[in-house]
């Protein structure tokens, strides 16, 4: 899942205290999970803007609203035109949330009230980890199923770099060494011998280094545009 | 002769090869860099440059390695993969042969959280490179000579001649993969190794034995890593905090007492560390030298180049050899 963080509310703050009438946008997948922005931290968030703009003798009408999903227009499609009464949209949404509504939602601005981190998992509640950087070109079966990507600080693809330390990684005590994970792991997988070929220079380019990038599948795109035109 | 390097013709002659180290200041002053090689001159067959090293902002190693050249010191370019990419990496290295520099150190270098460790605010915001790791590196610097060809296949008019290196930390979790790693290096086309400090010969000799059993000693020239003690303090933090470092306490113990026979006085504890601490390098060099399989010693004195000579001269590895211009 997408793992957020709600920013500081004095950023917060900062962004929205010169509207008068805004609305704080949850969405309720990924981002509630890590209760950095579904709709109940929606909820808190006005709250908290309402009595900081009581506080602050800034009149403003704060409310707000959560939906499942804000990356699939037919969720937001209902409350389009309520939203669009509203002079600034927080979305508490992952930045793909943002994104897609600024580009339909016409002149208003929508504003980021959290900052989106990572693809990740929760291994125990309230703790987040990055599992996944979404490169385009998975090597999982080649690493014990552990992505140096993600995992080493270096994305490094042929072994850990000298700073491995008690099995952490040089940049902190906190981080375990990602090749450290990927080298026990082959070695308890019997796969080892994987680990002594040279990866060559990868191809980047199916990474965010090759520009925007976009799945289109085509079958279902023809599908979807044939339905279109026949009931028009 | 792949580079016609001093180095490369020191390894070939057979003898024990050596090569230190010359970090560049925080400045764009070049007597800095000209001083110290001066010191170094003559007390090894070549000096690594290193490339910001903690990731702290220096003179570049491509141009304090030409300041190092002109004072008639070899230099050993590190170049590391944290802070270019493969155009810039290859750019760079175009740069450096057409500017005579024969050596280049490839290996990862250390993560841009370094920078803030100490005292300096340094640069942890920056942003990281790593689009190709130190072995893959390797490769390119081997592609580039052997087939006059870029990474991504364009053939080059005229190839840069490197004498390609790489680093090995014998004593580095996780240590049974680290004798294979060290092979991938050297199947990449890595001409020399040097490795990280040793102060544990026990555990560098079982680690030697693995690498000869992958016979991958006889494919390059592997120099054992001597960093020169000065402080029982700096032994205290190698073996704590170091990667891959680990001191035995019996060496702590011989610093700690040359320290405290100084009693207060201050001065002569700094002293008498000192002598131990050279001490105490030339006895590891003569045992690291004894291990079968290790070509050469890569002495660092960190901000004690001063100490080169007279550690060469008691480790029996003074005059360096010298060579007839060909």
């Amino acid at each position: 899942m997408i793992v957020g963080k709600q920013k500081p509310f004095e950023e917060i703050w900062d962004m929205v205290k010169g509207f008068k009438k805004v609305l704080v946008y949850g969405c309720n997948t990924c981002v509630a999970i890590c209760h950095a922005g579904g709709g109940k931290e929606a909820e808190i968030l006005a709250s908290m803007l309402r009595i900081k703009a009581s506080e602050e003798g800034v009149p403003m009408e704060i409310k707000h609203a959560g939906i499942e999903r804000h990356c699939e227009p037919e969720y937001f499609e209902p409350l389009m035109e309520e939203v669009k009464t509203y002079d600034l949209v927080l979305s508490t949404a992952c930045g793909v949330g943002v994104n897609f509504l600024s580009e339909r939602i016409g002149d208003i601005p929508v504003y980021p009230g959290i900052n989106t981190e990572f693809f990740g998992a929760v291994p125990q509640a309230g703790v987040f980890t990055e599992l996944c950087a979404g490169c385009g070109n998975c090597i999982l079966h080649l690493t014990g199923g552990i992505c140096p990507v993600a995992r080493c600080s270096k994305s490094l693809m042929n072994g850990p770099c000298g700073g491995t330390n008690k099995g952490k990684c040089e940049i902190s005590p906190d981080v375990d060494c990602g090749w450290y994970l990927i080298v026990e792991r082959m070695k308890k997988l019997g796969t080892l011998e994987k680990l002594y070929e040279i990866q060559p220079p990868r191809n980047w380019a199916t990474s965010r280094d090759g520009g925007p990038r976009r799945v289109v599948l085509e079958h279902i795109k023809d599908l979807e545009e044939d339905t279109v035109k026949k009931e028009s | 002769m792949k580079s016609g390097s001093n180095l490369e013709k020191v390894i070939a002659s057979g003898k024990p090869a050596v090569t230190a180290e010359l970090g560049p200041p925080m400045s764009a002053d070049p007597h800095e860099v000209i001083k110290k090689a001066n010191l170094l001159k003559g007390y090894c067959d070549a000096a690594n440059i290193t490339d910001c090293q903690t990731a702290v902002v220096r003179i570049s190693s491509i141009a304090a390695a030409v300041l190092a050249m002109r004072e008639g010191l070899e230099p050993v370019m590190q170049m590391t993969c944290r802070d270019r990419n493969r155009i810039a990496i290859q750019a760079d290295l175009l740069g450096a042969a057409a500017l005579g520099i024969k050596n280049c150190l490839c290996i990862a270098g250390d993560h841009q959280s370094f920078s803030a460790a100490g005292k300096l605010k340094g640069h942890p915001g920056a942003k990281n490179v790593y689009d190709v790791d130190s072995i893959q590196l390797v490769g390119i610097l081997k592609k580039m000579r052997d087939e006059s060809m870029q990474e991504g296949g364009d053939k080059l008019e005229v190839a840069p001649k490197f004498f390609v290196g790489a680093a090995f930390t014998p004593g580095g979790e996780p240590m049974d993969y680290r004798p294979h790693r060290l092979k991938k290096k050297v199947d990449a086309g890595a001409d020399f190794i040097q490795t990280q400090g040793i102060y544990d010969v026990e555990m560098f000799k079982s680690q030697m034995e693995k690498v000869r059993n992958l016979g991958v000693h006889e494919r390059t020239a592997i120099l054992g890593g001597i960093i020169v003690p000065r402080t029982a303090m700096m032994l205290r933090y190698m073996d704590s905090s170091v990667a891959g470092v680990s001191v035995p306490k019996a060496l702590i113990d011989r610093m700690m007492k040359a320290k405290d026979s100084a009693g207060d006085d201050k001065k002569q504890a700094k002293a008498a560390q000192e002598a131990e601490g050279i001490k105490i390098a030339v006895e590891l060099i003569q045992q690291v030298l004894e291990i079968p399989g290790v070509k050469g010693v890569h002495i660092q004195a960190i901000e004690w180049e001063s100490a080169m000579p007279e550690i060469l001269k008691a480790a029996g590895l003074y005059p360096r050899p010298t060579f007839p211009d060909a």
